[in-house]
């Protein structure tokens, strides 16, 4: 089977920095693929590359590939908020649009695109926000400020506002960083049940989380990608050594 | 309180006699500091209220003013055309200052980036005066006195101060909040309008408020751009009076019953800009 993802030999700057070289990354559809490595290697680095956030930062550079079945992002002629529909993202902090009420949140990327059938609206919503776990807690205050939902529920939200819009890869930015550990287990049990519909890469600086949950781990270090694999076999018998160091916890 | 510091080693009977006098003499500087800085507003304030407040009665809101030299009358004609130039400059400087404000929050990377924010810097530093020498050029020569013509002045004024507090505010919404936007696939001009806008609203209104309170006072761009008027007059292309005009006319003149009612003019005039702060500040609390 084709992968969804290729990278081939990307490369990524800020300004005259290179803060990622030369990766190659194959991503198969139905995963969740996790990307590990301590703070500065580059994961998040590569993971905004996925979607093109980069073209918002002045002086970042993207070159080589990036694959989205078969076709190249970063082509010209490829309209970045075309291509952002396809691939979602779960950011570090709940971000909630602030002035948005709860449904609102969920089906904004629908709703401000022009969808107004308030039945169709209702349907994804309440598809999205079961499939974010969301539902049973929410359902009685869809019409109240997303600010008001615990971090967790905020987390989850935007969760259920990425799945609004039916990606086919989500992106998540160490999604319960900033979460407690009740609502890191809710999240990490999401992603499960999340690839069924979905295709999931996580970066995360929590290796037991990556182990928990991923198909597939990549190892990077100061801007290389060390190693990649099926997670079992990364963390039972590296073949990298400083994949080894890092994993058995001698440094990061 | 005392039990529970009692317990714990007393940090504070240390202090040294000449440690607590000078913090009392710094105490002292900074209350004299601060009672400078209220004390004009507070004499401007005592002053209007004890030489106008006599001539503020009904008549005061609802006369225009009555012939030099004589007793009575009002300054509908300056309250009216005050409120009609404002709004009628803010339609033109608050969507001009906004868009601009959005220009140089939302697309830095534009390659006319540069140029925009080097423009709003150098219009924020033109004399009031100035100001209405433009409108004076480009419409008063054409057209004559008008109130459209004081509009425009006042109008330019406010730009400036709308484009720098719009860009301010927009620059405090966090940009993960963009992010999002745009990662559900939204182009950057909807994520603008529909996402970011609505959560900076507040300090917008605050930043339009501010401006209006601001231009309210200027006399100077209407001389010769609104020129003033006795009679009530809502005609946008006659001329049109403002408070500042009554104000600086009635200052100016030789007559007591028109200086108290320039002064009178005057303790309004503050008192609109002292509640339009006051609901400004209620708008940026909202934030």
């Amino acid at each position: 089977m084709n992968p969804l993802l290729q990278a081939k030999d990307v490369n990524i700057f800020y300004g005259d920095k290179q803060a990622v070289q030369n990766v190659d990354l194959d991503v198969h559809t139905g995963t969740v693929n996790a990307l590990i490595g301590p703070s500065g290697c580059g994961k998040t680095t590569f993971l905004r590359a996925i979607n093109r956030m980069h073209d918002l930062t002045p002086g970042a550079r993207v070159t080589g590939q990036i694959l989205l079945d078969g076709e190249d992002i970063y082509a010209p002629g490829v309209d970045p908020v075309a291509m952002r529909r396809r691939v979602g993202m779960v950011f570090q902090k709940p971000n909630p649009f602030p002035t948005m009420s709860v449904f609102d949140n969920v089906v904004a990327g629908l709703k401000l695109a022009g969808m107004r059938n308030r039945d169709q609206l209702m349907a994804v919503a309440e598809r999205s926000l079961r499939g974010a776990a969301l539902w049973e807690e929410v359902k009685e205050r869809l019409n109240t400020p997303a600010t008001g939902l615990s971090g967790g529920q905020q987390q989850r939200l935007c969760i259920a506002r990425a799945l609004a819009v039916d990606p086919e890869i989500l992106l998540m930015d160490e999604p319960t960083s900033a979460l407690d550990p009740s609502s890191t287990a809710k999240i990490e049990e999401l992603m499960t049940e999340l690839k069924k519909v979905t295709t999931i890469i996580i970066v995360t600086h929590n290796m037991h989380q990556a182990a928990r949950v991923s198909d597939t781990t990549s190892f990077f270090l100061v801007g290389d990608l060390v190693e990649h694999g099926p997670t079992d076999r990364l963390f039972q018998s590296p073949r990298d050594e400083r994949t080894e160091a890092y994993v058995t916890g001698r440094f990061g | 309180m005392s039990t529970a510091t009692s317990a714990r080693p007393q940090v504070r009977t240390g202090l040294s006699a000449a440690r607590r006098a000078q913090n009392m003499m710094m105490g002292g500087l900074i209350l004299l500091a601060t009672l400078l800085v209220v004390a004009p507003l507070i004499l401007i304030f005592v002053y209007l209220i004890r030489e106008g407040i006599d001539a503020v009665n009904l008549d005061f809101f609802t006369k225009i003013p009555a012939p030099e030299g004589e007793t009575g009358g009002g300054l509908l004609n300056a309250i009216l055309g005050s409120l009609y130039m404002l709004a009628m400059s803010s339609v033109f400087g608050v969507l001009v200052g906004i868009a601009g404000g959005i220009f140089l929050a939302e697309y830095p990377r534009h390659p006319l980036m540069p140029s925009i924010r080097l423009v709003s810097d150098v219009l924020a530093g033109i004399p009031a005066i100035v100001m209405g020498l433009v409108a004076y050029g480009l419409i008063v020569l054409n057209f004559g006195f008008s109130g459209f013509a004081g509009a425009v002045a006042l109008g330019f004024l406010m730009i400036p101060i709308v484009v720098r507090t719009t860009e301010e505010v927009l620059k405090l919404v966090p940009q993960a909040v963009r992010e999002a936007g745009l990662s559900l696939g939204l182009p950057q001009w909807l994520v603008t309008l529909r996402i970011v806008l609505p959560a900076a609203a507040g300090g917008i209104i605050t930043g339009v408020m501010l401006a209006l309170a601001r231009v309210a006072g200027e006399a100077a761009p209407l001389l010769f751009t609104a020129f003033g008027n006795p009679n009530v007059n809502l005609d946008p292309s006659k001329p049109m009076s403002a408070l500042p005009l009554e104000i600086y006319r009635g200052a100016t003149s030789a007559y007591d019953e028109n200086q108290r009612m320039a002064k009178a003019g005057a303790l309004l005039l503050i008192v609109l800009i002292f509640v339009t702060s006051l609901l400004a500040r209620r708008f940026s609390r909202k934030v």
